[in-house]
């Protein structure tokens, strides 16, 4: 007999959206020029309206970190900093329920993981950074490091408040005011952030919030008031923002896409292992820039694997992302999803296999089924591409050799997976992958003592860890 | 005389040991047992089991949110997979009826409640627990130098013979650890191929004692050699080591009948035993057979909690889902 879980659904009664926000310039919501919707992927129906701004409002932010930076926080010493940093975090852990159910329903990913992931991990960087604050002469960066000034910070929509907190809280610890731009789909939780700052007595200025779309993110990382941008998103924005921050005395630092591979070796765990691959593409629905998109397995065990993997897959719980029990919640746009769907019709077009798990999709709202293909060779698009969806392209290899050479031809550079049991295999490979970020026997993991960042075209500079400091100092 | 309801699938022998790689022949894996070698080499070459994984797996399936009739249909099951166990040097015939009569009608102000799946006894309880039990709850036995298997092989099997002519229709051995961790896998082996013997038509439940075996490598080689061997069941533990059962060794378990289900089309039951107190565990239990190997073990055939003071917490949950409001422990019977 089955065993059927009930609807388990988290309130969205702790969490109280406002019908409009305001931008958050120098400590205070003010009005924008024009406005956007957020809209819950998993229904279409729109959360809230979300003042925009323009070159006005970006000047006004800008003027105001400036002021900020100049008159309060550069000069204030690390440990009073610090205190901020901590009560921040502190705040983030007692608010953590409704951040984590305003996040899901902004962004479609399910309560589980930000319940579990993103909110806890928002909390510890906050936390660690915090720690830094008035250690910096001892982080190897010089006897007195100091800030660079205005940081400007254009984040994506997968991982909004993480996003926020990989930006905010080393550019905070270091003495930097910060500027931020959320994506366009998901500005709820870095407004509620906002409010924390308010919350949190932050000294206006220190962090501003404006939202918009890319026309917005241009004006602020072109502003010739800020010292610093910081972006994380895809490559081909990337590159715009590269070559409009060339020949500026700005210092950048880009975080971009990836198309990591996940060596599976014959002496793998194997159930581990699939539940690696499966927390590797399928966590936030694909929405990773490190996700283990392109799955190389040991042709030995190839067979026996993908059957276990198509059987795990089976298990997924796709749907309503406030129940609990949900494993796979909606695509965060219909943008996106069009993306993702024109991309598996190409892999299907160019003689891939297509194994979707079988799952009931719900009529409303933005959904596409946990897929995988097969007999797909480096040549195809879905080998190549970075899909952003819950999409797995799976190669085989024979020797090791054949497998570090197929994970490091890719333009991209970010993480890699290695599963064995042999711990020397695991070094031997790991040194010669061509990734920021290689897990052995895990996957997406993170921890803001370990930096993140990526080779080639996933960009330059570190998050997170000691490394993630450098990117805020003058050294 | 009991009707057993365990299913053992007209086996297949297909493709035998894909794991092997050897060739096929029936009865299954005939080529891995041939020899100790081979037995050895079988066992060392089943895939690696990483903790760490295992122990995430399990805790993310913790999170799973079961509210409602999800709830009160998982209670029900959990209720009629409990072994009712008692386990002391201390236990009189008195006892023993008390238990079969609590193990047959755990509620008895509520007639909807269903039983439990078997007593379990030490072998000189037998005839009291067959006698109280009358056919309709099966009578479980420990047997073979119960909890230590710290005995010679004749009194382990007169241990089974004695229980089973008695009347128990399970009976739960354990293997010698010590020759496990030696290495002696093929005397386990043997060890095991004659209790099955000894049991006749009684079911053989095989306790690995998991607490001794330090990791979980050693648990997917002892479940596998077990099953070789002709267990019916396997369990985690004998109730009398710390740790007993724990969800990452029941989740490499589930794995190794899942798996050896596919290469043989036997079906092999799992029962975790010890250290299991609430509804609320045994809930999670639950739900990690259903997300590991499925609905079809979500059976008193396939899967079993050995547990004491289970079956009351069980209850007392049953009981707030139904009206809403705790009642004390002192409206349950105790043991």
């Amino acid at each position: 007999m089955a065993f059927e879980y009930a609807p388990a659904p988290e309130s969205r009664s702790i969490v109280d959206i406002r019908s409009s926000y305001g931008l958050f310039i120098n400590g205070a919501f003010v009005d924008g020029s024009g406005s956007l919707k957020s809209v819950n992927p998993a229904t279409e129906e729109t959360l809230a309206d979300v003042a925009t701004a323009g070159s006005g409002e970006i000047d006004a932010a800008v003027a105001a970190a400036r002021t900020a930076y100049e008159k309060v926080w550069g000069k204030m010493p690390g440990r009073d900093r610090a205190k901020y940093l901590f009560r921040i975090a502190r705040i983030i852990q007692e608010r953590a329920r409704e951040l984590a159910v305003l996040e899901s329903l902004d962004n479609g990913k399910p309560i589980r993981e930000s319940r579990d992931v993103d909110v806890p991990l928002v909390a510890a960087h906050f936390f660690y950074y915090a720690g830094w604050a008035d250690k910096l002469p001892y982080a190897g960066f010089g006897p007195q490091p100091r800030p660079l000034g205005v940081a400007a910070q254009v984040i994506p929509w997968n991982f909004p408040l993480l996003m926020l907190a990989w930006k905010i809280a080393p550019a905070l610890a270091c003495g930097n005011t910060v500027v931020l731009k959320p994506a366009e789909t998901t500005p709820l939780s870095a407004l509620l952030f906002a409010e924390i700052c308010q919350q949190a007595d932050l000294p206006p200025g220190v962090v501003n919030i404006v939202n918009g779309a890319g026309d917005t993110g241009k004006l602020l990382v072109e502003h010739s008031g800020v010292d610093k941008v910081a972006f994380t998103g895809s490559t081909d924005v990337g590159r715009a923002i590269a070559r409009a921050v060339a020949g500026t005395k700005k210092s950048l630092t880009l975080e971009l896409g990836g198309k990591a591979a996940n060596i599976v070796f014959d002496d793998a765990p194997i159930d581990q292992a699939v539940e690696g691959i499966v927390n590797g593409i399928f966590f936030n629905q694909g929405h990773v820039c490190c996700a283990g998109s392109r799955l190389l397995v040991q042709e030995s065990i190839a067979e026996e694997l993908l059957a276990t993997l198509k059987r795990r897959m089976t298990l997924l719980r796709v749907g309503d992302p406030l129940d609990k029990n949900t494993d796979i919640g909606a695509i965060n746009s219909s943008a996106q999803l069009d993306k993702i769907r024109e991309l598996s019709e190409i892999g299907a077009e160019e003689g891939a296999e297509r194994w979707s798990a079988p799952c009931v999709l719900p009529d409303r709202g933005f959904w596409f089924a946990p897929t995988i293909f097969t007999g797909v060779t480096q040549a195809h698009r879905i080998a190549r591409e970075e899909i952003f969806g819950p999409v797995l392209s799976v190669l085989t290899f024979r020797t090791p050799d054949e497998a570090i050479e197929k994970a490091n031809n890719t333009p991209y550079g970010l993480s890699a997976g290695i599963w064995t049991e042999k711990g020397s295999r695991i070094l031997a490979v790991a040194d010669r992958l061509r990734a920021g970020v290689v897990w052995a026997n895990t996957f997406n993991k993170f921890d803001p003592a370990s930096p993140f960042g990526g080779y080639k075209e996933s960009g330059y500079g570190r998050e997170g860890g000691r490394h993630g400091l450098e990117a805020y100092l003058v050294h | 005389m009991i009707n057993h309801e365990y299913v053992h699938e007209a086996t297949t022998y297909r493709s035998v040991s894909r794991l092997a790689g050897m060739t096929t022949t029936a009865p299954p894996f005939a080529e891995v047992t041939r020899s100790a070698g081979a037995l050895r080499g079988f066992l060392h070459g089943l895939p690696g089991v990483d903790q760490i994984g295992a122990e995430q797996r399990v805790a993310m399936l913790g999170t799973r949110s079961i509210k409602t009739t999800a709830k009160a249909w998982a209670l029900d099951l959990a209720i009629r997979m409990v072994d009712l166990t008692t386990l002391e040097g201390a236990d009189t015939p008195g006892k023993v009826r008390a238990l079969c009569a609590k193990g047959l009608r755990p509620d008895p102000s509520d007639p909807s409640c269903p039983s439990v799946a078997a007593i379990c006894v030490y072998p000189s309880m037998v005839p009291t627990a067959v006698a109280a039990l009358t056919g309709r709850v099966h009578v479980a036995s420990v047997a073979t130098a119960f909890p230590s298997g710290q005995a010679p092989l004749d009194v382990k099997l007169a241990d089974t013979r004695a229980a089973v002519r008695d009347g128990a229709d399970e009976i739960d051995m354990v293997i010698s650890r010590g020759a496990f961790l030696a290495g002696h896998y093929r005397d386990v082996f043997d060890e095991i191929r004659a209790v099955k013997e000894a049991c006749g038509a009684a079911h053989l439940k095989v306790i690995l004692e998991t607490g001794e075996l330090a990791t979980l490598d050693n648990v997917r080689r002892a479940s596998w050699l077990a099953m070789l061997a002709g267990a019916d069941f396997i369990k985690t533990s004998t109730g009398k080591v710390q740790p007993a059962a724990t969800l990452p060794v029941t989740l490499v378990m589930l794995e190794a009948v899942r798996d050896f289900r596919a290469e043989t089309g036997r079906i092999i039951g799992v029962k975790p035993a010890g250290g299991i107190r609430t509804a609320k565990d045994a809930i999670k239990y639950l739900v990690l057979v259903n997300e590991t190997v499925g609905e079809e073990w979500l059976d008193p055939d396939r899967f079993r909690f050995g547990a004491s003071t289970l079956l009351n917490d069980l209850l007392m949950q049953r009981t707030k889902l139904a009206t809403g409001h705790y009642s004390g422990p002192d409206y349950f019977t105790l043991d």
